[in-house]
């Protein structure tokens, strides 16, 4: 069985957000990158399928500027077996980054696609989704858990209120939540090793797929600082402020 | 563009109860200015639908049954969603986890963009979002002729009741053979729900067991007939469920009043609270994050703080 796992590079998520004082957009200017958390579990499930027996083949693919080559290598480096990077400096959305992992996969032609539920800077949660309906495959979003046998993927997958278990039919695409799994430390012996898998690079020309923006961004704010607070001495103090604040 | 736009809200509910993240979607979908029609879908809604209908402002409710939908299966409502969407503007959905899971498959089966997360409606065309954990929001227009937006209820006012809308029902699509429920496990809690909850006790790392999350964390919320929360620290390490989860990854939530106990507050964990009216943090570490939202802070060991805030609230 071949999986396909896109993943993005993104702003690290330990990295402090600064707003441009222009208000054009966040300040990705010598800061610190990483793959997406989210893809990372991604790329720890496809390889954990991959040991099992499982799956045969890992494909991890990205879409982003020169940079993302080094995702891509983090991918082959936690046991992706080739990568496929889409070179553009444009910033992509959701709907057309569907559209573009379409295409790969109409070429690829993999079982099942496995990745992050969200990207961790535009907190969209919606490609998975939206590549999914594209290809008519079922979708399990959010997922905690995955048993692959007989042709279908069994996921257990974190919702309001509880965990719901649905089966799909392969070929799907699963999006990953948290608590999937504990993503491995790439080791030195692997690190070595993952430059001497293939990468391709393509353009998204390559693809005939229309990326043309459908959203404008007007501005980028910085959310509302709270006031100061107060420290209070004890709980009989707390008590008498949350009274006066009117919040007991 | 005028805002003169119609909207369809997909309601939430339990089946038996309407949400009140419904009537805060349509408060949202009242900043575009046309007719507001609401969609329940599920089995044996009735009762879910008498309640939609009460709302002000609201011209019909639609209701749509089958097991599939009451399954919450994407591929089941985003068919019934986008199939209705040819006769609206607009369709605007509750960001819950099974409005995100939906949500963007409309989107893609209509070819337009997603607007997830709304938390402001500027006009017809310009909508605000939170990106990078609620640390920078973004105002964005989009050029669709037909918008699927997701709806941040934290940000919205609940609708009131007082209106008297017409319900009427429409057809489930057939079922997706290459889908199939298996089980759910629901939290049984007697706690308020998180996203409704006036007051949210939660708790971090810091209490070191599920036992001692229960027993330090449950007689407080009693008390304050709070809901629980917890961090994700607190979750992965296992002592809280994980439909506790408060932050980016997990619920956001904006209650009345947030007690954040041995909870750091990093990044993620904010993203979640921060719009919390009162903000209280009771940690042992002065340095912690989570003092620079707090609007009270107490420092100090959770074990002699709590009992001793027992007994001040008497």
């Amino acid at each position: 069985m071949k999986l396909l796992v896109p993943v993005k590079r993104v702003l690290d998520y330990n990295v402090k957000v600064r707003v441009k004082a222009d208000q054009s957009g966040v300040d990705l200017a010598n800061v610190k990158m990483s793959m997406n958390p989210f893809d990372e579990i991604a790329v720890e499930e496809a390889t954990r399928l991959k040991e099992k027996g499982i799956a045969t083949e890992v494909v991890a693919v990205s879409i982003g500027p020169a940079q993302a080559r080094e995702t891509v290598v983090t991918a082959l480096t936690i046991g992706a077996d080739r990568g496929i990077l889409i070179q553009t400096d444009q910033d992509i959305e959701p709907l057309a980054v569907a559209k573009l992992l379409k295409a790969v996969i109409e070429q690829e032609q993999p079982d099942l696609v496995i990745m992050g539920k969200q990207a961790i800077d535009g907190d969209n949660n919606a490609t998975g989704q939206m590549l999914a309906t594209l290809l008519d495959w079922p979708q399990a979003t959010f997922a905690s858990k995955v048993v692959i046998e007989n042709g279908e993927a069994q996921v257990t997958r974190e919702v309001d209120g509880g965990l719901q278990t649905i089966g799909v039919k392969l070929p799907a695409v699963i999006t990953t939540d948290l608590r999937l799994n504990e993503p491995r430390y790439a080791s030195l012996p692997n690190i070595m090793k993952a430059k001497k898998k293939p990468l391709d690079v393509k353009t998204v020309a390559d693809y005939g797929v229309d990326v043309t923006p459908r959203l404008t961004v007007v501005k980028v704010t910085e959310p509302a600082k709270r006031q100061a607070g107060i420290k209070v001495a004890d709980a009989a103090e707390l008590v008498a402020n949350l009274k006066t604040a009117g919040v007991l | 563009m005028p805002n003169n736009q119609s909207v369809l809200v997909i309601a939430d509910h339990d089946g038996a109860h309407l949400r009140d993240t419904t009537n805060k979607t349509v408060t949202a979908a009242q900043g575009l200015g046309g007719d507001i029609d609401i969609l329940v879908y599920g089995e044996g809604v009735a009762a879910v639908a008498a309640q939609a209908a009460k709302i002000a402002g609201v011209r019909k409710v639609l209701t749509a049954e089958s097991a599939e939908l009451k399954q919450d299966l994407a591929e089941a409502v985003s068919a019934l969603v986008a199939g209705l969407a040819a006769g609206y503007d607009v369709v605007a959905v509750p960001a819950s986890s099974a409005g995100k899971n939906f949500a963007p498959r409309v989107a893609a089966l209509l070819d337009v963009s997603l607007l997830s997360d709304v938390i402001e409606v500027v006009d017809a065309n310009t909508f605000v979002r939170p990106i990078y954990a609620g640390n920078a929001l973004e105002t964005v227009q989009t050029s669709e002729a037909k918008k699927v937006l997701t709806v941040r209820t934290t940000a919205f006012k609940a609708a009131a009741d007082g209106g008297s809308a017409a319900i009427e029902s429409t057809a489930a699509p057939a079922a997706s053979a290459k889908v199939r429920y298996i089980s759910e496990e629901k939290v049984v809690s007697d706690r308020p729900e998180l996203g409704a909850a006036k007051i949210i006790v939660s708790g971090g790392r810091a209490l070191g067991s599920a036992e001692e999350f229960q027993t330090v964390l449950d007689p407080l919320a009693a008390k304050l007939g709070a809901a629980v929360g917890a961090s994700r620290a607190a979750v992965d390490a296992g002592y809280a469920p994980n439909d506790y989860q408060v932050g980016q990854t997990g619920k956001v939530v904006a209650p009345d009043l947030y007690i954040a106990i041995g909870i750091s507050g990093a990044i993620q964990h904010l993203a979640g609270m921060k719009d919390s009216k009162v903000i209280v943090a009771i940690n042992k570490d002065p340095e912690a994050p989570i003092f620079s939202v707090a609007d009270y802070g107490l420092v100090g060991d959770y074990k002699t703080v709590l009992p001793e805030l027992m007994k001040a609230l008497g």
